[in-house]
């Protein structure tokens, strides 16, 4: 059977949506399009994959404005005669059609502090019990996909914040290796507050959302970390006010960029829900869920209509 | 098109960054040698990272009564005695350290109850051996490496200011040539993937850990990445390659749905339980047991199932023998008519464990099924068949050193990418503890070699504008054939005439098609421009696919027995005087393989004196058995 798909086509220099009709059999994915593509109409579509199997996370895209694995998608759950969009992941720059930047990334991983052996402990003497394991072990699963860090308000069309925001990837490293039964560091979270700008995460949950590993980024590792951080810095009573004022007040980094939409693209990257005073919602004390409402904004849903799809480069002129 | 070629000196230069790759640049850079790791694909998504089940390594957790000796004599046997027994030898000896080791860089393996890392079964090891998380093993052992490495950055940034000062990791760059002084190694010229610029590494050792081949077949379980780069170079180099008609068929891939047909289901879904049914529901693998396994192997359904529980006082199930005799027997069936309907057999675990213990044990699996596949693995069978997983054959080394033999000096070689530890067979997890201890062993003595060295090699300006122009002839080519049909086409030609069960008739023809391929190949083109270009990248990794089929195919055509991963339907039987020899491949002045037979390293005594005689009748002649009593 034929479909019709629209995939984002171009690089540094600019690009647009192109139209392709496409075979697509019973049982394929996205990716299998994209390797149809390659052979049959346009041979030189650049997009990264390896394993085809959701565990390497090379093949991450956004499929109908939605962060996800080319390779876990299946085409069979978009609608008949569903219009299938596929853009780069936004918020790192684009080399070719599908392929991104995404050293920023790995930059931020060699910046989060490495496992510090216990000292004394021979090779071969290491005890641990598999429950105190487990806790670091759901963080390991991490494929690497950085689908999270796209999704996060923070950085995603906030180039200005990546320098002091690592990003959900790197904090649960740094839970990891916090929740870790032998690292000897004790100073995890108080790196992750004052290093990796861990105070910008105003919990959303969308990391988690997305993540294809079903790593509870935010509940496992982000909120934790932050309570404990809070536990160790200021009194108990303080902890309160916490849930009352916005973080950056309560710590000395610097606020967050207000979240003025730039016009980046059709749907415009919605204002990360903030009042008319620029804030943030107290998340934890209005939301049903904790965490707060979608960074896309709360009258967005997935997907979105194929005429809303577009993929504006992001230094040609889109910017603020 | 720009021709300006950027520069960098190393001493040490390894291409490939998955475990095999990433443990000897560690060793390296401990030996103080400023390091270059080459990865076609991003930092940490190398195939090391697909490996599910676990890595074998004696440390008797689980079993006490396990050792060395007992991991060497299941390797030895796994491999039909093919294995250059050396190696087996430390591979049985070191692994143990070098995952111990691992956890010192911050693993997180499964723990046993008395907080050891727990072992689980698999085929072929006659002890619960492999070290494993969950089933997500390899994912576990990159990791851990590429954070070693990462910690090993800091540190040279706490003392130089540079992260990239000892250490550096070249990601998305393909090597497309190695660059000679004499017969010395001088250095690899290779392309950035983002740019398509140029790039020359100029290194007097350089370690060649680029996996596998298995993509020129149509199925199989390994991605774009394996194309035998790491073997066409080394031939190109002047070293030779050894057993390169092993290849292994992974009894268990997917076969439905077609999209994700060859993607693997671990063996552990085996070792813990999972049983194998023909289209009559009937276990057959108790028909399958060969001679040479008939007394570790239960012989009825109660007797199997009791050594889940039970493993000292009862024979492992059929289930669980090794892979190849497994893909076979698969075959056998699918052939005789009781196959599924997807052209495979049932894998079943839903009916041999609570759904909870299924989705613990088999996270991943549970995931893949259900997400790939929309099957869910605890209530009903998966559809599974043989895939093309894993080359046995490779760059023939030098055991202790992993020296490539052949002309060539300062070149090495470490996991898949090499040849001669796992024989005509490799057993499960024998592949990642292979990458730790052959991977440190590689850095280390590719380190000492450029010790040894009075002065530099030098790299020839001649070679590298030659390479410089063999890469960009695909995108200057008008007309020239499309690189996606040539690869289909020699899929197809591996995959129906030296698959998984070999006749000669079909393998001439094989060597006949290739032949034209061989022409074709050379006017492949590219559409496109240098920039992140696939079709281009795939056009260059065409010439090194061909030239490793050729050498599997002139292997299998020569090799008149059956052995491990080389089935020979014209020559059923094990023969004991073909275990006495290696085929060896090295490539003449004008391009052609070049085959020669060379003789099996001899075991020293007090390792053949770990087999009883009875099993060694198995695999020796009557020469060699009256020379083993007499010693
Ligand atoms: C699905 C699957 C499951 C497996 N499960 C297990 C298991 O449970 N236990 C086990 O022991 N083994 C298992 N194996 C086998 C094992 O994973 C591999 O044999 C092993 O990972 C190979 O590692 P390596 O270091 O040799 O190469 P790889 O990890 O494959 O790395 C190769 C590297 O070389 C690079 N490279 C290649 N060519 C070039 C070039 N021209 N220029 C630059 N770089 C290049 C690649 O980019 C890559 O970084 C499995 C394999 C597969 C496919
Ligand atoms: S919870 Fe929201 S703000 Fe915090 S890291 Fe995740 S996506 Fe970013
Ligand atoms: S945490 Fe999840 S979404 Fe983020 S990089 Fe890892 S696997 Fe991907
Ligand atoms: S290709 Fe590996 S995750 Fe999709």
């Amino acid at each position: 059977m034929k479909r019709h798909f629209r995939v984002w086509r171009g690089d540094a220099g600019g690009g647009d949506l192109r139209d392709f009709e496409v075979e697509v059999n019973e049982g394929e994915v996205v990716l299998d399009i994209i390797h149809r593509l390659q052979a049959t109409q346009a041979p030189d579509l650049a997009c990264r994959w390896n394993c085809k199997a959701g565990k390497c996370g090379s093949c991450s895209m956004e499929i109908n404005g939605k962060p996800r694995l080319g390779c876990m998608t299946r085409m069979s759950t978009f609608a008949e005669n569903e219009l299938i969009t596929i853009t780069p992941i936004r918020t790192f720059p684009v080399i070719r059609d599908l392929v991104t930047d995404v050293s920023f990334n790995y930059e931020k991983a060699r910046e989060t502090p490495a496992f510090a052996p216990p000292s004394g402990v021979a090779p071969g003497d290491y005890r641990m019990q598999q429950v105190d394991v487990e806790r670091s072990q759901e963080f390991r699963k991490c494929i690497e996909c950085f689908l999270c860090q796209n999704t996060c308000h923070v950085i995603r069309d906030h180039d200005e914040n990546k320098p002091a925001f690592s990003g959900p990837r790197s904090f649960i490293r740094a839970a990891e290796l916090d929740m870790h039964p032998l690292d000897s560091r004790s100073d995890r979270k108080e790196y992750a507050q004052a290093s990796q700008g861990l105070g910008y995460c105003n919990i959303t949950k969308c990391c988690t959302e997305v993540c294809p590993e079903h790593i509870q980024i935010t509940d496992n590792a982000i909120i934790p970390m932050k309570e404990r951080v809070v536990d160790r810095r200021y009194d108990p009573l303080v902890w309160l006010g916490r849930k009352i004022l916005r973080r950056d007040q309560l710590e000395t980094r610097p606020a967050p960029s207000s979240v003025a939409a730039p016009p980046s693209s059709a749907r415009l990257p919605a204002s990360a829900a903030v009042g008319p005073d620029g804030h943030m919602d107290i998340a934890e004390l209005t939301a049903p869920l904790q965490g707060g409402p979608s960074p896309f904004g709360d009258d967005l849903t997935f997907p979105i209509a194929p005429e809303e799809l577009l993929y504006n480069h992001p230094d040609k002129g889109n910017k603020p | 098109m720009s021709t300006t070629i950027e520069r960098h000196l190393y001493d040490v230069v390894v291409i490939g960054a998955g475990g095999a790759g990433l443990r000897a640049a560690i060793e390296a850079r401990l030996a103080g040698k400023r390091t270059a790791i080459i990865s076609k694909s991003l930092f940490g998504k190398a195939h090391t990272v697909m490996a599910e089940g676990g890595a074998a390594a004696a440390l008797g957790n689980v079993n006490s009564r396990d050792n060395w000796m007992v991991h060497f004599r299941d390797t030895m046997r796994g491999g039909k005695f093919l294995n250059n027994f050396r190696m087996a030898e430390l591979h049985a000896k070191e692994a143990p350290e070098r995952i111990w080791e691992l956890e010192t860089y911050g693993a997180l393996f499964d723990r046993t109850k008395d907080g050891k890392i727990s072992q689980r079964n698999f085929g072929g090891h006659e002890y619960p051996r492999l070290a494993h998380v969950g089933d997500r093993t390899g994912l576990e052992l990159i990791r851990t490496l590429q954070q070693k490495i990462v910690s090993l950055q800091q540190e040279d940034f706490a003392a130089t200011g540079s992260y990239d000062s000892r250490i550096r990791v070249f990601q998305e760059t393909t090597i497309t040539e190695l660059l000679l002084d004499g017969d010395r190694v001088a250095g690899a010229f290779g392309y950035y993937r983002e740019s398509g610029e140029f790039v020359l590494f100029e290194a007097p050792a350089v370690v060649l850990a680029t996996g596998g081949v298995g993509r020129s077949y149509k199925v199989t379980s390994n991605s774009w990445e394996y194309t035998g780069d790491g073997h066409a170079l080394a031939l190109r180099a002047g070293a030779t390659l050894i057993n390169m008609e092993f290849l292994q068929f992974h009894p268990t891939g997917m076969v439905w749905p077609p999209s994700v047909k060859g993607i693997l289901v671990t063996e552990s879904v085996r070792g813990d339980g999972g049983v194998l049914r023909n289209s009559e529901q009937k276990r057959f693998m108790f028909d399958y047991v060969p001679d040479v396994f008939r007394k570790q192997y239960a012989e009825t359904e109660e007797e199997a199932d009791r050594w889940y529980t039970d493993p000292d006082n009862n024979r492992r199930p059929p289930e669980l023998l090794p892979r190849d005799e497994v893909a076979r027997a698969i075959n056998s069936e699918v052939k005789a008519g009781r196959g599924s309907p997807a052209g495979g057999v049932f894998l079943d675990v839903s009916t041999r464990m609570p759904a909870e213990q299924i989705i613990r044990r088999l996270p991943s699996m549970h995931h893949q099924f259900k997400e790939l596949a929309d099957v869910d693995i605890t209530k009903e069978p998966m559809e599974v068949g043989p895939t093309c997983h894993y080359v046995m054959g490779g760059v023939e080394v030098e055991p202790d050193t992993g020296a490539a033999l052949g002309r060539v000096q300062g070149l090495f070689a470490a996991g898949e990418v090499s040849g001669g530890m796992h024989g005509s067979n490799r057993l499960g997890g024998n592949s990642l503890s292979d990458l730790l201890v052959f991977g440190k062993r590689a850095g280390e003595h590719a380190a000492a070699y450029v010790e040894t060295l009075p002065s530099r090699p030098k790299v020839a300006k001649v070679d590298v504008a030659a390479a410089a122009e063999v890469a960009l002839a695909p995108l200057v080519r008008p007309g020239g054939e499309n690189p996606y049909t040539l690869q289909q086409d020699l899929q197809a030609v591996m995959g129906d005439l030296v698959g998984i069960i070999r006749r000669a008739g079909e393998l001439t023809d094989a060597l006949k098609r290739l032949q034209e391929l061989r022409v074709r190949v050379a006017n492949v083109g590219a559409d496109g421009g240098r920039r992140y270009n696939p079709g281009w990248h795939l056009a260059l990794d065409l010439r090194n696919m061909l030239v490793v089929s050729e050498c599997t195919a002139k292997a299998a055509l020569e090799r008149e027995e059956s052995r491990g991963g080389h089935t020979r339907e014209d020559f059923p039987k094990m023969s004991p005087e073909w275990r006495r020899i290696n085929l060896v491949c090295s490539l003449e002045e004008t391009g052609e393989v070049h085959l020669e037979r060379k003789p099996v390293p001899r075991m020293r005594a007090e390792l053949i004196t770990l087999f009883e005689r009875t099993e060694l009748a198995k695999y020796l002649t009557d020469e060699e058995l009256s020379d083993v009593e007499a010693q």
